[in-house]
Order: structure tokens, then sequence, then C-alpha cells
């Protein structure tokens, strides 16, 4: 009995935990969330699909890009292959996690993946850090990824709600060219990759190449365009290796 | 609906790819070089997404200084590196933009 309800109390401080966790990112997030709900209408998606996508898809970036996709009329096959190719760091985050999720039943196991975003992943990979303020004992630290998870799904969710009343009240906002808003949104978020080499290299080519390949049918010079990017960087990645540490490992 | 097939087909992607490592609990490994790549992804889909964007927006190169969608897009990369902070680069990215567009008509 004295054992359940300490599990019990353990179980809502790590709730809370994830809560508390979620908070500063939330704030960050909030604005993304509205300006995605004001911003879906104008690139030609309904409103009942706004709503959907920010409550079934949960996927932030991805849905960003597949608003820039819809607004330049890409057919659906390019905007689902561009969908893949942009959540693919999940499974990155989703190997992390594993070792940690494992012995859960899987319809728990289930809802977790569902609420996998950068943002939980951040807050967990904090949680199982051993400096963590909840100890080391992480029995019960799914709970800590369910508190993360439902806060960043109820203000996503209610920011695109936001959103998308915003946008009803100013309205054709593409008018005055607030689809810029979508290229400085990533601006924002791309320049911060820019610290290595490989990367910078990855991101100039994938440059170029977008140029190259622009009339490539049905938007297909993104995602040709990306995986030249991935290949160069790659490339600079093995050629940064000195061959005295390739050697060690043979 | 088309729609309908976006939402699902959107779903059941985002949804896949959060979930098979979860579903087989860690029963699959990747190769270092797939990992690695992945790391790349988000950044070149980004550049190669917002380059055409400002650099052709009305659907043809145009490097001069008319376009002020490409004007506001290096103002902000600048703006950006300066205060590594995300919401500053949209707030002072978009208000130069917006300057630009009403100044420039």
């Amino acid at each position: 009995m004295q054992t359940s309800s300490r599990a019990t109390t353990v179980k809502k401080a790590e709730f809370i935990g994830g809560v508390k966790a979620a908070i500063p990112l939330i704030v960050g997030g909030i604005p993304f969330g509205i300006l995605f709900g004001t911003l879906a209408p104008s690139s030609g998606l309904s409103v009942w699909a706004t709503m959907a996508m920010s409550l079934i898809v949960f996927a932030g970036s991805a849905q960003f890009i597949v608003l820039a996709l819809i607004a330049v009329q890409a057919p659906l096959e390019v905007i689902l292959l561009t969908t893949f190719v942009v959540n693919l760091r999940h499974l990155l985050y989703a190997t992390a996690l594993v070792p940690h999720i494992s012995n859960l039943s899987f319809p728990l196991r289930s809802l977790l993946a569902f609420g996998l975003t950068d943002e939980t992943f951040a807050n967990m990979s904090q949680r199982y850090q051993p400096s963590s303020p909840l100890g080391d004992d992480h029995q019960f630290a799914h709970f800590f990824y369910l508190g993360s998870m439902f806060s960043f799904y109820v203000s996503w969710s209610s920011a695109t709600a936001i959103g998308l009343i915003l946008g009803n009240v100013i309205p054709d906002m593409t008018s005055w060219g607030l689809e810029f808003a979508m290229s400085v949104t990533f601006i924002g978020m791309v320049v911060p990759y820019l610290n290595t080499k490989a990367m910078f290299s990855a991101m100039l080519s994938a440059a170029i190449a977008s140029l190259y390949f622009a009339y490539l049918p049905n938007k297909l010079g993104l995602i040709v365009s990306a995986l030249i990017g991935v290949a160069v960087g790659l490339t600079v990645v093995y050629f940064q290796k000195s061959p005295l540490s390739q050697e060690k490992q043979v | 609906m088309s729609e309908v097939w976006l939402i699902l087909g959107m779903f059941v992607i985002t949804f896949g790819i959060r979930f098979v490592m979860f579903a087989f609990a860690g029963k699959i490994n990747f190769p270092i070089w797939m990992q690695q790549s992945l790391k790349f992804v988000p950044p070149a889909v980004l550049t190669a997404i917002i380059v055409p964007a400002v650099v052709m927006p009305m659907g043809e190169i145009d490097f001069s200084w008319h376009n002020v969608y490409l004007l506001a897009a290096i103002f902000s990369v600048v703006i950006s590196v300066v205060t590594k902070s995300l919401l500053k680069t949209i707030f002072f990215g978009m208000l130069l933009f917006l300057l630009l567009k009403f100044l420039m008509g």
C-alpha cells in the first residue's frame, strides 16, 4: 500500500517535471504555432486541414515545409516524400531513447512515439543525464516524457487555432508578401547549423543545386538538392577523417 | 478529397518513423554513414527551400538590388549570426522586408 502511494507521488513529480521542462521551449514555440495557423490558409490549406495537421501529424518543421510546397502547388507524392525525408531525423531520436522505454507496454510505446518531437527529445535527453534534478532512477521517467509531450501537444494545437483566428481577421496575408515570414523563419532555423566545414559545404551545395534544379517538374528540385547537400556533407566528413584513425579501426 | 490523403499520408509517414524503433524495441541498428547523413538532412532541406524562395520570388533568378526578398534574406542571415536568436531574426528580418517592400513599391 505504502509503496504504491510512493509510486504515485513519484509519477506525479515526474509528470510535473516534464511539464516544467517543456515551458521554456513552449514559450519559444508558440509564435511558430500562431505563424503556422496564420499562413496555412493563404498557402491554400483549408481551416480543418490546418487544424488536423497540428492535431494528427504534430510535426512543427515538417508542417511548415509542407505549407511552402502546397503554396507552389507541388503534387501529393512530392509533399509526402518531403515529409518522409524531413522527419527521418526522428529515427535518431528514437534510437537514442529506445533503451529507456523498451520495457514499457506496446500501447504506451505507441503513445510516446506519437509525441516524439524535437523538443520532447531535448527534454528527455536532459532527464536521462545523471545531473537531472529528478535523480537517476528512471523507473517512472516516462511520466516526465508524457508531461513534456502533452504540454507541447496542447500548446501547439492552441497556437495553431489562435493563428487561424488571427489570419481570418487579417485577410489575404500573401498580398503583402507574408510568405517571406516562412523564409525568414527557416533562415533563423538553419543558420545555427553553420558551425562545421562539412555542414557549410552541405548547405552551400544544396543552395546552388536548388537554383540549378529549380525548374525540375513537380518541385522535385527540393529533394534532389537536399540529397546532393547530404552527399557533399558526408563526403567532406569522410575526407576529414585522418588515414591513421581509419587504420586503427581495421 | 486530396486534403484527407495529405493529412493521412503525413500522419502515417511521421508516426511510422517515430514508432518503428519503439515498436521493435531496439532490435534494429543503423550503419554509421546513415546516422551521419541524417544530421545533414534538416539544414539541406531548409536551404533548398529558402534559396529559390528568395533568389527567384517571381519565378526567375533575380540577383538585382530590386529583389527585396533577397536583400531581406541576406540581412536576416546577418541578424541570425549576430543575435543567435530565432525570434529576433524573424522579427527584424520581417521588419526590414516590409520596410523595403514599402519603400521600393
